[in-house]
């Protein structure tokens, strides 16, 4: 903890020098930008954007984990399923994230839909192949236990299944919650008139590195403290039946 | 060719199972294997390794269903299965993993868990367990569970003999006390003489029944004698088969 606290002076420090050499105009100075991020906050802009953004994330998120979750299932579990998909999976996969922005832009129009919808396309293939793993590592000898033992489906999903999968689902959530928020800001910037992917959109326009930063920061702030005050603890607690190690 | 058994018992004709080696060859694992067990039998399956005993266990647990054959459970079926390995959910405390299986203080659960010595691991995991603890909740999760059918695959298997013994004679109070219709696979001959009312054995593979007599009853009252000429005989019925 010490370390990081640290290492962060230490960049903070790096920033306020580089500021110092390129001027305030190419890197303004981290005293510059917390001073925009306090009045950005007080008119509420800047709130009201990181809510909007959060909740893209939240909901592309979600969409692209419980489809990509199931159509991973699935694969793992069922050869002629896993044969026909993997193609797709492959060129989803392989396909660059501007690709299926602009294409849902254009073929769905420029609204909420598309966007959550983009993203969450850009977010799936990853986690259908990560599930698939987690699918095809299932201890059949636990099946075969629920079976003599007629536990019901609910049981077996929730008993049997889930914690088979939670590191598989815990994986695809860290991985997938900073990609989807990065293509998020993508998505705001290319086709939405609000969140901080669109103030980073102006800010650009008006060669304002203040602004800029002023909006990405925070934002990078909110994505570290949801990974840390929400993802790590739901994590630890699912894991809480591993033998620790020494 | 086979004797039509009791409602309530246990009815198993496998005229032919046969299985995929690695190699590509098909072998037979089991041929003309019947029996019918009488409700509350306790009957031991007895015989060399790889002769199919476990095969014929999956079978009537309902997990093969490729062979030719039927088996009959007894009505209502509920059932209850000791697995070479225990089983456990390790994510789960042994407490859920018994209740998890349908074990309830209405099904006697805590009267097992006592006679078992597992009160204080119920809020255990099981990685948390020695083998034989966890060998003893597979145990428990498998009579709690109050089945009139009781399947047990070598249930002292890779355990210590001065363990093994142990556990066994809380098996034998626990076969003795619940009396649910037992089929008890096992290639020791002891195990078999102190836990069943029956042995059948079985041949090398494929396997064949080749013996089947009955155990006098109560146990406890096999003479030393008695004892040992039924074991003798049950070493020679194997020897023959395996040859």
């Amino acid at each position: 903890m010490l370390f990081r606290l640290a290492s962060l002076l230490v960049l903070l420090l790096i920033w306020q020098l580089g500021s110092s050499f390129a001027g305030p105009r190419m890197l303004p100075a981290p005293l510059a930008v917390l001073t925009v991020i306090g009045a950005e906050a007080r008119s509420g802009a800047l709130f009201l954007n990181l809510g909007i953004t959060l909740l893209r994330v939240m909901a592309s998120f979600t969409l692209a984990m419980a489809l990509g979750t199931a159509l991973g299932i699935l694969m793992g579990r069922n050869k002629a399923v896993d044969r026909l998909c993997d193609p797709w999976l492959i060129i989803l996969l392989n396909l660059p994230a501007l690709v299926i922005i602009v294409l849902a832009y254009i073929w769905i129009g420029l609204n909420e839909t598309a966007a959550i919808g983009a993203v969450a396309l850009n977010k799936l293939p990853n986690t259908a192949a990560t599930l698939r793993e987690g699918a095809r590592a299932l201890d059949a000898s636990l099946d075969e236990m629920a079976r003599v033992f007629a536990m019901p489906f609910g049981v077996r999903v929730r008993h049997i299944l889930l914690p088979q999968l939670a590191p598989y689902l815990a994986a695809a959530t860290r991985s997938g919650l900073s990609l989807v928020w990065k293509i998020v800001l993508v998505v705001e910037l290319l086709g939405r008139s609000n969140g901080v992917g669109f103030e980073i959109g102006v800010a650009f326009q008006l060669f304002d590195v203040t602004r800029l930063l002023a909006y990405a920061l925070p934002f990078v702030g909110l994505m570290l403290a949801i990974e840390t005050f929400i993802v790590q603890p739901i994590e630890r607690h699912v894991s809480r039946w591993r033998p620790q190690r020494a | 060719m086979f004797p039509a058994g009791d409602r309530n018992g246990l009815e198993v004709v496998v005229t032919l199972k046969a299985f995929r080696a690695a190699s590509g060859e098909t072998r037979v694992a089991l041929r003309d294997v019947g029996f019918v067990l009488k409700p509350g039998e306790v009957c031991a399956l007895l015989g060399p390794s790889g002769c199919g005993k476990t095969t014929l266990l999956r079978i009537v647990a309902g997990l093969d269903h490729d062979f030719e054959g039927r088996v009959r459970l007894p009505s209502p079926h509920g059932l209850g299965m000791v697995f070479q390995e225990p089983r456990l959910l390790p994510w789960r405390t042994v407490a859920q993993n018994l209740r998890l299986a349908g074990a309830s203080p209405e099904t006697g659960l805590d009267e097992i868990v006592a006679a078992l010595g597992l009160a204080d691991h119920l809020d255990h995991f099981p990685g948390e367990l020695s083998l034989g603890l966890a060998r003893r909740v597979a145990i428990a999760r498998a009579f709690a569970v109050r089945p009139d059918l009781l399947l047990l695959d070598e249930p002292f298997v890779s355990l210590d003999a001065a363990l093994a013994m142990r556990l066994r004679a809380e098996l034998m109070a626990l076969v003795e006390t619940h009396r649910a219709t037992t089929l008890i696979v096992t290639h020791d001959v002891e195990e078999a003489i102190s836990l069943a009312d029956r042995i059948i054995v079985l041949s090398g593979a494929p396997g064949r029944i080749i013996g089947d007599r009955p155990i006098e009853t109560p146990r406890v009252a096999l003479t030393p004698a008695s004892a040992a000429v039924t074991r003798s005989e049950l070493a020679r019925l194997i020897a023959q088969g395996g040859a």
